[in-house]
């Protein structure tokens, strides 16, 4: 008998959706309530995470198709917080746009299911089921404001690229199942260790379509305008959690079925990283609109973590993953910023509405001055510590010709953040925005902005937990 | 010592700081915030003061060593001082404590945010000085970025934003190279504590990558030539008080990052590479005078002023003597006094007419006497006159120079002339002369906060230019050890 306990977060959050959908269709007016729900169905499945799965090292389930282990819990805690943060913070937005529909939290909710199942999946059918469960649902949320011409567009474009990868995928997983015999990541890890030829187009289409997914250069196409047609909490919901999930299948194949062919797929890794920091830190400088910068601020964090894959050492996964939390952490931050430049309930996304914003919200500003500066990677705040590590794990296996041109790029990154900071410190002030954000805003700014300044007091606790994470 | 003084004089800012964080800023009635920095900043200085009298001379080991676990197995924030670092301690404690007693002046906008970054900075800068781990040092050593930045580009001149952004993308372009070199090392050693690496030396074969990693960083903060371009830049568009904080101390750190880190941790390659440093200081002594000589904005003539003589300092290092170093040490405190001075007697006459141009003026003497005479002072000290702080510095250092190589020394001691040449010729037509712009005529003397200000600049310029063994003696041990590790080092390769 399998111990389901294992996977009670997942049963649960299914259970969940199926009795949202099914309240919101015969309740009238009741977004309001599937909203709180659905934040209290994840605050339950994250307390299940916690309690059920965060002591099992490692345990297979459904005929070693499913697998538990600290990476798998730990990824799965971050997906769950990450979402319900963004959740937390839409519904201003959203009652703005008018778009507090019951779809919005139960969508988020399937997505964030698909994403679960791929963290823990280890079996290519498994992890296909998961992704197209979280793709489907990002499809309809991109293009959720669909009275806008720009983010039907979003939809679209994100729907027909990630079809294309999904079907490149699909191609990379039967070729590899082809020459292994089995789906199973075990089986295959056992199974491939020849120097076929078509094997190696195996691995780079699965790779090709896995890095499509966390957007690293050359397959980041859709990432710029994705970001910028979606409404903005779903751009901040795309930033955080589907990369951590893509993050972690990542991890997941190179170290497990593709473990025997470390030289085959290492230098793809090094190229999608080195491609991804410089493109990502040398495209944004032109940006005029502040998601698609972030999007191409994203592209070269992006790039930054593959850098600690790259290394096929537990360290560099740690710091990979690492980096991939303080990321999230200030992507909230700066999203949170963002929302909160309201007007007249109209929002403003321009890098030029920021100007001169120190001199009618200093508190504001403040938060954004310490945000970008992380984000750039400048010490003492988080971002910096987050790189280090990255570097770090690089250096030890002597991969100099990486890290030098990673923290070049960073150097080119910190143009185009300091440009920010130039244009709300030094340029002329514009008129105020609102003051009256929600409480859950204002509260998850400060959470974040706190926890990126003062991260440097204790750095050893994040690492403390992210050192049990063993794949190797 | 079991009180954390070290860990209180870096932080005791930061407090400061976030007192006037929390203090409301209005507009006119800023007197809290004024009493704040500068309570903050006087007991900084009193500590500092105390700890060079409570400091042990006669050895050269670190003294008030404070250790604790940071980041589990792998980096411990270590501080402590040795006679080298203790100087610079002061030195930044008690030219702080002056900029903010100058802001008075000449920061009219947003008093409390200024003040707030002149701390914060102080903290980083103290940390830079006292830090023994490298990675600890690095983190203060970039982190000090952010303020700067700021302080140049909200309240600088007209240029402010070119010159912030240069200013930062330069530094950080060097600094990422030593970041690569820290993490090398910690690989390399598997530590990154300083005094455990000068007992277990860096191997050979990797000394020279890493000493020029740490010189690509320390070159463009120094600055050397052709490196130097960012500084006339920075220096001309920020405020007096940054001006000062920059010249004074931000450029010491790298001459403090060469001794302690480039000799003290690469000695190979440090002869190695000896020829390379001689050639750019010289260059830069020679060619920087020559640039100085003519410019028209007086902040820009000292701001290349401040390239030569840190041309000096890189020299007096790496000539590897035991007067040398010294020469170097004591001329970088000495500049640090000195070219504060400059800065702020440059901004005295800015505050009241609004331009840097060397043509506006013309005739000061007759009409501001106080304030002559004291530029007067700070000019003949900068060009190295018997009897200031700055003539000690120089003829260490060409001392030193003399007995390693003939030639570097001769071309340098050209140097001392062109500096004489152009500080005396800024003086002459700044303050002799026919007083032609009409404007002058009514401007005042030194009113009493400057006044203030710049003689307790001027008396430690005379103090140690007639009595430098407080300086030398406190220094001495640690340079001759500094040297001993060296030579055993090398003898050792």
């Amino acid at each position: 008998m399998e111990n389901l306990n294992l996977l009670l977060p997942e049963i649960f959050i299914s259970l969940s959706i199926m009795f949202l959908l099914v309240q919101g269709v015969f309740k009238k007016e009741s977004s309001k309530l599937t909203f709180n729900l659905s934040l209290f169905v994840i605050l339950i499945t994250t307390i299940i995470t916690i309690n059920e799965t965060f002591s099992v090292s490692r345990a297979t389930l459904f005929n070693q198709s499913v697998v538990i282990d600290y990476m798998s819990s730990f990824m799965k805690i971050i997906t769950l917080i990450g979402g319900f943060l963004v959740l937390v913070i839409s519904s201003s937005y959203l009652k703005t746009f008018k778009l507090y529909n019951i779809e919005y939290p139960i969508l988020i909710l399937s997505s964030i299911l698909g994403m679960m199942v791929m963290i823990s999946s280890n079996d290519l059918i498994v992890f296909y089921m998961g992704l197209e469960l979280q793709s489907l649902a990002l499809y309809v949320l991109a293009a959720y404001n669909r009275d806008q011409l720009k983010s039907s567009e979003a939809g679209l474009k994100y729907f027909v690229l990630s079809a294309l990868s999904s079907g490149l995928l699909l191609y990379g997983c039967s070729l590899v199942y082809g020459f292994s015999g089995s789906t199973n990541f075990d089986v295959i890890s056992n199974q491939l260790n020849s120097n076929e030829y078509v094997l190696t187009f195996g691995i780079v289409f699965i790779l090709v379509g896995l890095a499509f997914k966390i957007s690293a250069v050359p397959f980041h196409m859709w990432a710029p305008d994705v970001y910028e047609g979606s409404p903005t909490t779903v751009t901040l919901f795309f930033t955080m959690v589907p990369k951590i999930a893509a993050l972690t299948v990542f991890i997941r194949f190179l170290y497990v079925p593709f473990s025997n062919l470390l030289d085959q797929w290492q230098m793809i890794i090094v190229f999608l990283s080195i491609a991804s920091m410089l493109f990502g830190a040398i495209a944004a400088i032109g940006q005029t609109n502040i998601k698609r910068l972030i999007a191409y601020s994203s592209i070269g964090h992006i790039g930054y973590t593959l850098a600690g894959l790259a290394t096929a050492t537990n360290e560099g996964i740690q710091s990979s993953i690492i980096y991939i939390s303080i990321y999230v952490v200030m992507n909230l931050a700066l999203f949170s910023c963002l929302l909160m430049l309201k007007r007249k309930n109209q929002y403003y996304e321009d890098i030029d509405d920021l100007s001169g914003l120190s001199k009618n919200h200093p508190l504001l500003s403040l938060c954004l001055l310490a945000i970008l500066f992380s984000l750039a990677g400048i010490p003492p705040l988080a971002g910096f510590f987050a790189k280090f590590y990255i570097f770090t794990a690089v250096l030890e296996q002597s991969m100099y010709f990486l890290a030098i041109v990673g923290l070049l790029s960073t150097v080119v990154a910190a143009f185009y953040y300091l440009r920010i900071i130039k244009i709300i410190y030094f340029d002329k002030e514009k008129e105020k925005y609102d003051d009256d954000h929600s409480l859950w805003l204002k509260f998850s700014l400060t959470f974040s902005t706190i926890l990126i300044l003062l991260y440097f007091i204790f750095p050893s606790q994040l690492i403390d937990v992210v050192s049990r994470i063993n794949i190797i | 010592m079991n009180f954390p003084i070290l860990s209180s004089l870096i932080l005791l800012p930061t407090i400061g700081a976030l007192f006037l964080f929390f203090t409301k800023d209005k507009d006119g009635n800023n007197l809290t915030i004024k009493y704040v920095a500068l309570f903050t900043s006087v007991v900084n200085f009193l500590i500092s003061i105390y700890l060079w009298i409570s400091f042990d001379q006669s050895t050269s080991s670190f003294q008030f060593i404070e250790e604790r676990t940071w980041i589990e197995g792998f980096i411990n924030y270590k501080v402590g001082v040795d006679g080298i670092s203790i100087l610079f301690i002061i030195l930044t404690t008690f030219i702080t404590l002056l900029c903010i007693i100058s802001v008075n002046n000449s920061v009219k906008n947003r008093l409390r945010d200024f003040l707030i970054a002149i701390l914060i900075m102080e903290s980083f800068m103290i940390g830079v000085f006292c830090a023994l781990d490298l990675v600890v040092f690095y983190l203060f050593f970039e982190a000090g970025l952010i303020p700067m930045f700021l302080i140049i580009g909200i309240w600088g001149g007209p240029k402010r934003v070119y010159s912030a952004f240069k200013f930062f993308l330069y530094t950080l372009l060097g600094s990422v190279l030593m970041l690569v070199a820290i993490i090398s090392i910690y690989w390399i050693t598997g530590t990154t504590d300083v005094v455990k690496l000068y007992d277990l030396g860096i191997d050979v074969k990797y000394q020279n990558l890493l000493w020029l990693a740490f010189f690509s960083s320390f070159a463009v903060k120094t600055p050397m030539w052709p490196v130097h371009t960012w500084l006339p830049d920075a220096h001309v568009e920020a405020p007096t008080a940054g001006s000062v904080l920059l010249a004074a101390i931000l450029l010491k750190m790298a001459g403090y990052g060469f001794i302690r880190f480039s000799l003290g941790l690469f000695p190979v390659a440090s002869e190695v590479f000896t020829p390379l440093i001689y050639t750019l200081s010289v260059i830069a002594i020679i060619f920087t005078s020559l640039i100085a000589l003519m410019q028209e904005d007086m902040k820009k003539l000292i701001a290349y002023s401040s390239v030569a003589h840190m041309g000096f300092v890189t020299l007096g290092i790496f000539t590897l003597q035991q007067q040398g170093i010294e020469g170097s040490i004591i001329q970088m405190i000495s500049h640090g006094l000195v070219s504060a001075a400059l800065f702020l007697t440059v901004g005295v006459i800015y505050d009241r007419m609004h331009s840097r141009l060397i043509s506006t003026y013309g005739g000061l003497v007759s009409v501001i006497p106080k304030y002559s005479i004291l530029f007067m002072l700070f000019a003949l000290a900068s060009l190295g006159l018997p009897g200031t702080s700055g003539f000690i510095g120089e003829f260490l250092i060409l001392m030193g120079a003399f007995k390693d190589n003939f030639l570097v020394a001769v071309i340098a001691s050209l140097g001392v002339i062109l500096g004489a040449v152009y500080m005396l010729w800024l003086y002459k037509r700044v303050v002799f002369g026919k007083l032609t712009n009409e404007g002058l005529k009514k401007i005042l003397d030194l009113n009493r906060s400057e006044y203030f200000i710049l003689s307790c600049l001027a008396a430690p310029i005379l103090f140690f230019g007639f009595y430098p063994d407080p300086l030398i003696n406190t220094i001495e041990v640690s340079v001759a050890d500094l040297i001993n590790m060296h030579s055993t080092n090398l003898a050792s390769k």
